[in-house]
């Protein structure tokens, strides 16, 4: 009878340790079947990708569409190469769609925002996007102000 | 030869240089033989079950109750520091990282140094000054294979889901500070984790880490028994040092995997 309990102990410890498992599988790192679902491939080519991280999200009209998977230096334009993962449910992207660099608030991390242009013909696996607006770089936009009241005062 | 001469000095540093690492190789013959030996688990998961509940399910009180603990304390300090910038928000973000990455394997791994690894030791450090290791092999039994290997194969298999008990505890406290009390949005608080921990590295990694303190802290407190002199002050040394080496040994190992997982080295 005492090794009966000692088994019944036992065995709701590792179904705790198990079901702890699957709560952080499913309710904490928000792994569900869905997001793990057929993607495709696009390419993105920025001058500037500033501050962009792989794994970043990818939105259209501010509903989550992908993510990015892989950031290098393009060998021949010198820009900035994105490979982003796209749902395959968002299949109807147009060619002429334009990807800016955007950031989630006022200092919060940089993401990827798709706003859809008016083609006809649309996106498919491995197409680059060529209408891309790079990242806002901070730095730059006051050296450009700090020079120009300069350059004022100096008339 | 005088005592404190310098070639005796010399002398005592070489015998303690060669004590070190003869114990090194004692213990890992022996870690070797109670896992891949003439033992194993051949005579049943009986053995097994017992050191599950001794090892494993004794040690889930002070688990859960640390686990809890801790993540609410660190979703009060969290909130504090992120509420000045106007990113309370991101306060799950941080308690979950904070568990799953650091805390919930290294806090574990110590709570289980301290509470399973001291009475691994100090009850097979008994068994030998009681000679209850000597009779069993004058009837035929093999004690590395009756006492030992189970006690390492529930240490292994406890403490990993002890560490996930812990994250999953400490997470449900930090939840329950920051959005019942202290008013964080409940959906931006769960999203915002969901959107930053990802199950392969944070998860598993974190899985892996525990997996490592595991081995290693119940490989020395086993051997510290095994090992120890079979008198009373030979055991109360044993259980001392298991606890100061586990405990230097989990948070030396800490760095080093981190260091491979999460950093750039």
């Amino acid at each position: 009878m005492q090794s009966r309990s000692l088994e019944i102990g036992v065995g709701l410890f590792l179904l705790a340790g198990l079901l702890a498992l699957l709560l952080l599988a499913l309710r904490v790192s928000g792994l569900s079947a869905a997001s793990s679902g057929d993607t495709y491939k696009l390419y993105a080519h920025f001058d500037n990708i500033a501050g962009l991280t792989v794994r970043a999200k990818v939105t259209m009209a501010g509903v989550t569409i992908g993510k990015v998977t892989a950031i290098d230096l393009d060998h021949d334009s010198y820009t900035g190469r994105v490979t982003m993962e796209v749902e395959k449910r968002v299949d109807n992207l147009p060619v002429d769609s334009t990807a800016s660099i955007l950031t989630a608030g006022l200092l919060g991390e940089k993401y990827i925002g798709i706003s859809v242009g008016g083609e006809e013909d649309v996106l498919t696996a491995d197409s680059v996007i060529h209408d891309t607006q790079s990242s806002l770089v901070l730095e730059d936009l006051i050296g450009k102000f700090l020079i120009n009241s300069v350059n004022k005062e100096s008339k | 030869m005088r005592k404190s001469s310098p070639l005796e000095r010399i002398r005592l540093l070489g015998r303690s240089g060669i004590d070190v690492v003869q114990a090194l190789g004692r213990s890992s013959l022996f870690l070797l033989s109670s896992l891949f030996g003439r033992s194993g688990l051949s005579n049943g998961g009986q053995l097994l079950i017992r050191q599950l509940y001794f090892v494993g399910v004794l040690s889930l009180p002070i688990i859960v109750v640390a686990g809890l603990f801790i993540g609410m304390v660190l979703a009060l300090q969290g909130f504090n520091i992120l509420s000045s910038y106007g990113s309370e928000q991101a306060v799950g973000q941080m308690v979950a990282l904070t568990l799953l990455r650091e805390l919930g394997p290294v806090v574990t791994g110590l709570l289980f140094a301290g509470r399973a690894g001291s009475a691994l030791t100090a009850e097979i450090g008994n068994m030998k000054s009681t000679e209850q290791l000597s009779s069993l092999e004058m009837i035929g039994v093999d004690p590395l294979k009756y006492i030992i290997a189970p006690r390492l194969w529930a240490g292994f298999i406890s403490m990993p889901l002890l560490a996930t008990i812990f994250s999953v505890v400490g997470i449900w406290g930090g939840a329950m500070v920051a959005v019942d009390w202290l008013g964080v949005y409940e959906g931006s608080f769960w999203s915002n984790m969901q959107n930053s921990v990802q199950f392969t590295e944070d998860v598993l990694n974190g899985v892996i880490k525990s997996i490592v303190f595991a081995f290693v802290v119940t490989w020395i407190a086993v051997f510290q028994g095994y090992d120890c002199e079979p008198t009373s002050e030979g055991i109360s040394s044993a259980t001392t040092k298991t606890v100061v080496y586990a405990s230097l040994a989990v948070l030396g190992l800490d760095f080093i995997l981190t260091a491979l997982m999460f950093g750039d080295l």
